[in-house]
């Protein structure tokens, strides 16, 4: 919102599994020092999206751009100097269960910067500090509640103070208090670093709460956009059933299956 | 019938297709691992912890499993030279037999079943838990970072592993021919060293060790990297590299004795 060219801008985008076509024909936005939010239900493609725009995975077709550069057409030297400005913080914290809490927040100052042990010590401290966890530091990550493995996570994403922070399913079975905590601390985090934030989840309340803008994606396909005002104000059915968790609606209860009819009495009596 | 034998020759062609697959793709992993592993001999403290825990901590099994192939040599040894009215020569077998296959045969199954099945579920955890995905993100190649300091650590422990197996099965063989049978000290020691020969002994030794090292390295590193990333996938994947491995040195063994001692 602060300069016209979006930092991520994703155009007609494309993907598929083998032959399983998961994505098809995407496009968003996501302008610098907002906070956007992918939603839909699970399996509708989000974090292949978020697999994408970090250049982990490769479209079949379409594109990423990410501050003005092509992702899909950069080199490993390139891409990884990309990622460097970039933050991800996956689902259950994907933290590296032999270091400590201080050591996985050093991990990337320590492998791309010639700091002294001091000025590292001082950089973990203050990341650690602004989720909170200070005094965790010593403890493994084995030691750690769900919840907190989630913001030491967070802290080790932002160690390098990076211009997008991707966050994938970032409230996944974490208490209220929790949740409510890792959802301010994305906000806070986001606007104190001057950062734009890609969300992907699942649980719209604490979303509405935090973010700017909100695409849905179902089946591949954008099917609603809109800022929260929007999304609670829309009448769009599939919107509706989302933002008021109904189980039956335009996404069906049942799986496809053949009519009772068919499974009872067999094909020939249809 | 003759559709169930189709069948099952189309299963069999498969499976052969896809282990030739699978041999490309562990070749084309080694020549990456060579190619990423500046990180691993430029910041060798990384490489040196996995030494302590692929090595170091293979020691106990080592060593106490050395002790007992010696005294068991020692006895059997005994046994069949006193027929012969040799039993002096009972040092020249022990250790010969330590050295040319026992060492480096025995260490390299023990190896990789204490240290090759550790790395293959370390590495197949580290991808089911993201962690991998979570370095590549951080602009860290796993490649270099987690792969290639275990691969070197396991290449530079096993031929320490097995020299201190077939050292430790030597004092075994010493402890019940010398001391708990009788065999002359002096002639168990001074044919000893007159029979083993440093190049076409020991030194083929060696080299036989550090090629099961390099073949039980890369099994274990390629099948954890490889692993599905699902508890099944990770015990199955843990399962092949003690299998593969094992079959790998035994068929190494006989490929490498054949060429080193085919005129002697």
């Amino acid at each position: 919102m602060v300069s016209s060219e979006p930092l991520v801008r994703v155009t007609d985008l494309s993907f598929a599994y083998d032959r399983r076509p998961v994505l098809s024909g995407i496009n968003m936005a996501i302008p610098r020092g907002s906070v956007v939010a992918i939603m839909g239900g699970s399996g509708c493609g989000k974090t292949t999206t978020l697999r994408l725009i970090g250049g982990q995975l490769r479209p079949t077709s379409g594109q990423v751009r990410v501050a003005g550069q092509a992702v899909h057409d950069l080199d490993q030297d390139g891409l990884y100097a990309l990622r460097r400005r970039m933050g991800m913080l996956f689902q259950f914290g994907a933290l590296f269960t032999d270091m400590s809490v201080f050591d996985n927040v050093a991990f990337q100052i320590r492998e791309h910067t010639d700091l002294p042990e001091e000025a590292i010590a001082d950089l973990v401290l203050m990341k650690l500090n602004a989720v909170g966890l200070r005094g965790a530091r010593h403890l493994m990550p084995s030691e750690l509640s769900g919840g907190m493995a989630r913001r030491v996570a967070l802290a080790r994403a932002i160690a390098l103070d990076p211009m997008l922070m991707m966050y994938d399913e970032p409230f996944a079975g974490l208490d209220p208090i929790s949740l409510g905590v890792v959802g301010q601390l994305i906000r806070r985090l986001n606007d104190a670093l001057g950062a734009s934030s890609i969300i992907v989840t699942h649980d719209i309340q604490e979303s509405l709460q935090i973010v700017d803008y909100i695409y849905f994606l179902s089946e591949g396909r954008v099917v609603a956009e809109g800022t929260p005002a929007q999304i609670r104000a829309s009448t769009d059915p599939w919107v509706h059933q989302f933002v008021w968790a109904e189980p039956d609606g335009p996404v069906p209860f049942h799986y496809p299956a053949d009519t009772y009819r068919d499974v009872m009495l067999g094909p020939a009596h249809a | 019938m003759p559709r169930r034998i189709l069948t099952g020759v189309r299963a069999l062609g498969r499976r052969v297709d896809d282990a030739i697959w699978r041999l490309g793709f562990a070749a084309r992993f080694l020549l990456m691992i060579l190619l990423y592993s500046g990180t691993a001999l430029r910041r060798f403290g990384l490489t040196v912890r996995q030494i302590y825990f692929s090595g170091v901590l293979s020691l106990i099994i080592i060593l106490v499993s050395g002790l007992f192939v010696g005294m068991v040599l020692g006895l059997q040894g005994y046994d069949t030279l006193q027929r012969y009215g040799s039993e002096e020569s009972l040092g020249v077998l022990v250790a010969l037999s330590l050295v040319r296959e026992l060492g480096p045969v025995v260490a390299g199954l023990l190896f990789a079943s204490r240290a090759g099945s550790a790395i293959t579920a370390e590495i197949g955890l580290m991808k089911a838990t993201e962690q991998l995905s979570a370095m590549e993100m951080m602009a860290v190649n796993p490649l270099a970072r987690v792969v290639a300091p275990r691969f070197w650590a396991g290449v530079i422990s096993m031929p320490l592993l097995a020299a201190m197996f077939s050292a430790m099965g030597v004092f075994g063989g010493y402890l019940v021919g010398v001391m708990l049978i009788g065999v002359d000290e002096g002639s168990f020691w001074s044919q000893m060293q007159s029979s083993v020969d440093v190049r076409e002994d020991i030194l083929n030794g060696v080299i036989k060790s550090f090629v099961f090292g390099v073949a039980i390295s890369l099994i274990a590193v390629f099948e954890g990297y490889d692993a599905e990333p699902t508890a099944e996938g990770v015990s199955g994947a843990t399962t092949r590299t003690v299998v593969i491995s094992s079959l790998a040195i035994l068929g190494l063994d006989f490929i490498l004795t054949a060429f080193m001692f085919r005129g002697t």
